[in-house]
């Protein structure tokens, strides 16, 4: 492998330097390191150097759904939007409940070579909700699996959230929730509010994902374990984790692109490509949500990347399969909400991005300071760089972008995985076996 | 008039008018002894059903034959399964037979919707009931019937021609959360110029509610005594919705009637020329007792009949007019009737 130099970046956003890549490490940075020969050199001006990507919440679909994605394309599509890692949610099928289900995911990930893959496991025996999977089987095992999950479904039995939440300290694992009362809904559709009201589709309350994370905050507090709440989607979560974390308690949070940009007023063309669990909510969620992502409330952007075949989609709303593709998007959404708001620096955005997710999913070699001696896992992104998305130019099996026909800033220009480029002008350069 | 009728809301006052005026006149042609007119021969209307609507269907269907147009009927009651790919299918299969309009009455709010506007067919859309979002039809026709009984015309014409709702007071009590009906006339009859007052049990009132064009109460007996209704609609409750299974939304059906039923004291409480009306099928002795449903004030079949009018009008203004000629109704006969 040879030696990359990439010269003129802007890292964190920061005044130009070189970053000389090597043996799969940073192993010189400053303005004007010189290459030897045989050194690949990368012009990086203008260019914003970030750490590699971390998304903490992707579905791979694979295996079980490769009509969806596959660890191939969706790893794909992680590297050309700047991710370099991607924990791979547990609802396959068959679920990703045993060891050998996550081995095989996490071995996927490595033939495939465009990014490191990271199973979750499930918190329950197919994700039924009844009985703990085999947590210490999985962390055991070849995936080192540390975050469970049972993402799409609710751990909704509070006995069954505590012994899981408790279990886990024994291999500092963490509790990934989706926080979803299941009662209160029932063949929901959508956020409760104004627009349901008017579109006549059952209504998905705020109140029905306030009131698990507020158990669940006070369930960690209890037990001393650690909590990460995913896709947190409202106002009142976010006053939630905020007191939560006042009082010490250990919980992370996540919000996505989506909801960082979108909402409930797009279901009004009943198109299912605006259809997401939980639901897009109003201006005023979006608002706190991005406030709460800016304070260090919600720790981690995290894309919720679920790609879906067309027939699931192109349909009545009520029949349609929830879920949006994220990978290849959110840099520029979180640009375009985030950073040219005001909102979040770009050193802001690499902790959002990159730093916290690894350290939440315990995940070493990723996430780490654009510093000499760290693994040389980065992206390079051109700010300036308008684009228009395209669902058909992505990489992503999936066509479902709610961000279709947008204009959004920010585009990635190279990745690399540990010294290896994974994208080089925007496009796939090869697999990193 | 848009190319399409999926929400009561796609009509402005005067287009709401004109569909009221021109079902007017189709009401006079089925007066004669011959119903049928000329009007769309050679078009072909498709009544698509995924769900059983048996006075709703048959309302299009007499109302397109009465026109000329031929008929298809197309009951497809899908299975769960692929609940989502029988209707793009069956609109292509539809487009590809050439159908001028389609009316769609669905279980998923918002199919029609699709229908029109995901590039599946090129015909008209008319909603004939989606889910719990809209019916527009149905209150076209409960606004006709309403225009009829409180617009009396004083010069010969028939119905107040011409004429909005402005002021008129209509109370619409019941399951508004699961009713495409409460929905449809609230949005048609503001239009219109009509004061609508919304009552139902909380449980039964959407959340978002207060954002609607009316005001909302959940006192009945108030509603009526101090409100003085021109018309009151009963809504149909479905019995099941008792069940904690079904969402539990009242306790039972004695005590929805205490409190939400139309009976004898609360006719009493009623203006002389107030209406009552119910869009069907209905409940007798759960939300309107037979006092109400069979006396004097009762619109109910009244409405059924409006129904083929109103549907005449709206099938003849997506065909056949651009909302602004006259009808060959009136042609054909020389003159007004």
């Amino acid at each position: 492998m040879s030696p990359v130099l990439v010269t003129g970046a802007r890292i964190l956003g920061g005044e130009p330097a070189d970053l000389l890549l090597d043996g799969g490490r940073i192993t010189a940075v400053g303005p004007g390191l010189s290459a030897d020969a045989g050194t690949d050199v990368v012009d990086a001006r203008g260019l914003v150097a970030l750490p590699g990507l971390v998304d903490l919440h992707t579905h791979l679909r694979e295996p079980g759904r490769e009509d969806a994605e596959t660890v191939e394309t969706g790893t794909r599509a992680a590297a050309r939007g700047g991710y370099t890692a991607v924990f791979a949610m547990a609802n396959t099928l068959p679920v990703a409940d045993t060891a050998g289900v996550v081995e095989q995911v996490k071995r996927l990930g490595d033939e495939a070579g465009w990014a490191e893959v990271r199973p979750v496991g499930a918190v329950t025996v197919g994700l039924a909700g009844r009985q703990l999977a085999e947590l210490g089987a999985m962390a055991d095992s070849a995936a080192g699996v540390r975050v469970f999950s049972d993402d799409g479904h609710c751990v909704s039995d509070a006995v069954l959230m505590r012994r899981a939440l408790e279990y886990v300290k024994a291999f500092d694992g963490v509790i990934a929730q989706h926080a979803q009362e299941p009662r209160l809904t029932e063949d929901a559709q959508m956020n409760e509010g104004t627009v349901s009201a008017v579109l006549g589709l059952r209504g998905w309350p705020s109140v029905a994902e306030e009131a698990v994370i507020a158990r669940d905050v006070l369930l960690a507090d209890h037990v001393g374990s650690r909590l990460h709440v995913c896709h947190v989607s409202t106002k009142g979560s976010v006053e939630i984790l905020r007191w939560a974390k006042q009082r010490g308690v250990r919980v992370t949070a996540e919000v996505t692109p989506h909801h960082l940009l979108l909402t409930d007023e797009l279901a009004r063309s009943y198109d299912p490509v605006y259809k997401v669990n939980p639901p897009l909510r109003t201006q005023a969620d979006v608002e706190a949500v991005r406030e709460g992502l800016a304070d260090g409330t919600i720790d981690v952007v995290a894309t919720d990347h679920a790609p879906h075949p067309l027939e699931d989609k192109d349909c009545e709303w009520a029949a349609a399969a929830m879920g949006m593709t994220g990978l290849e998007t959110a840099l520029s959404v979180v640009q375009h909400a985030m950073v040219d708001t005001g909102l979040l620096t770009w050193e802001q955005v690499a902790d959002r991005m990159s730093a916290a997710p690894a350290r939440i999913g315990r995940l070493a070699g990723q996430g780490e300071p654009l510093a000499v001696g760290s693994a040389a896992n980065l992206v390079l992104v051109d700010p300036a760089t308008r684009w228009t998305v395209d669902p058909a130019q992505m990489a992503t099996s999936g066509r479902n972008s709610p961000f279709r026909g947008m204009e959004l800033p920010g585009r990635v220009v190279a990745t690399v995985l540990r010294g290896r480029p994974t994208v080089l002008d925007s496009t796939l350069v090869r697999s990193t076996p | 008039m848009n190319r399409h009728l999926l929400s009561a809301a796609d009509l402005d006052r005067a287009e709401a008018v004109a569909v009221l005026d021109v079902s007017e006149e189709m009401a006079a042609t089925q007066r004669r002894e011959i119903k049928k007119l000329p009007t769309l021969r050679g078009r072909t209307v498709v009544n698509l059903f995924f769900e059983d609507s048996t006075r709703t269907r048959t309302s299009f269907e007499a109302a397109a034959k009465r026109l000329s147009a031929d008929v298809i009927n197309f009951s497809a009651k899908g299975s769960s399964v692929s609940k989502g790919e029988s209707l793009k299918d069956t609109a292509l299969t539809l487009e590809a037979m050439g159908a001028d309009a389609v009316v769609v009455r669905h279980w998923a709010s918002g199919a029609p919707h699709r229908l029109a506007h995901a590039g599946w067919t090129r015909g008209s859309v008319v909603n004939a009931g989606d889910g719990t979002h809209e019916h527009p039809t149905q209150a076209l026709l409960d606004a006709y019937t309403i225009r009829r009984h409180l617009r009396p015309a004083g010069d010969g014409r028939h119905g107040g021609t011409g004429q909005d709702l402005e002021g008129v007071r209509v109370t619409i009590v019941g399951d508004v959360l699961h009713s495409r009906v409460a929905r449809s006339n609230v949005l048609l009859l503001h239009t219109l110029g009509a004061r609508v007052t919304l009552v139902g049990p909380p449980t039964l009132l959407p959340v978002g509610v207060e954002s609607w064009p009316c005001e909302v109460t959940s006192d009945l007996d108030a509603a009526l005594a101090d409100g003085s209704p021109d018309a009151v609609m009963m809504l149909r409750v479905q019995r099941e919705r008792m069940d904690a299974a079904s969402g539990g939304f009242f306790p039972s059906a004695r005590e929805y009637t205490r409190r939400y039923g139309l009976g004898r004291s609360r006719l009493a409480l009623l203006p002389e020329h107030t209406i009552v009306m119910h869009p069907g099928p209905m409940n007798r002795g759960l939300e309107i007792s037979a006092d109400a449903a069979d006396s004097p004030r009762s619109t109910i079949v009244e409405q059924v009949g409006n129904g083929v009018a109103v549907r005449m009008a709206v099938l003849y203004l997506l065909l056949a007019g651009d909302g602004t000629t006259r009808t060959p109704a009136t042609t054909s006969n020389g003159g007004t009737p």
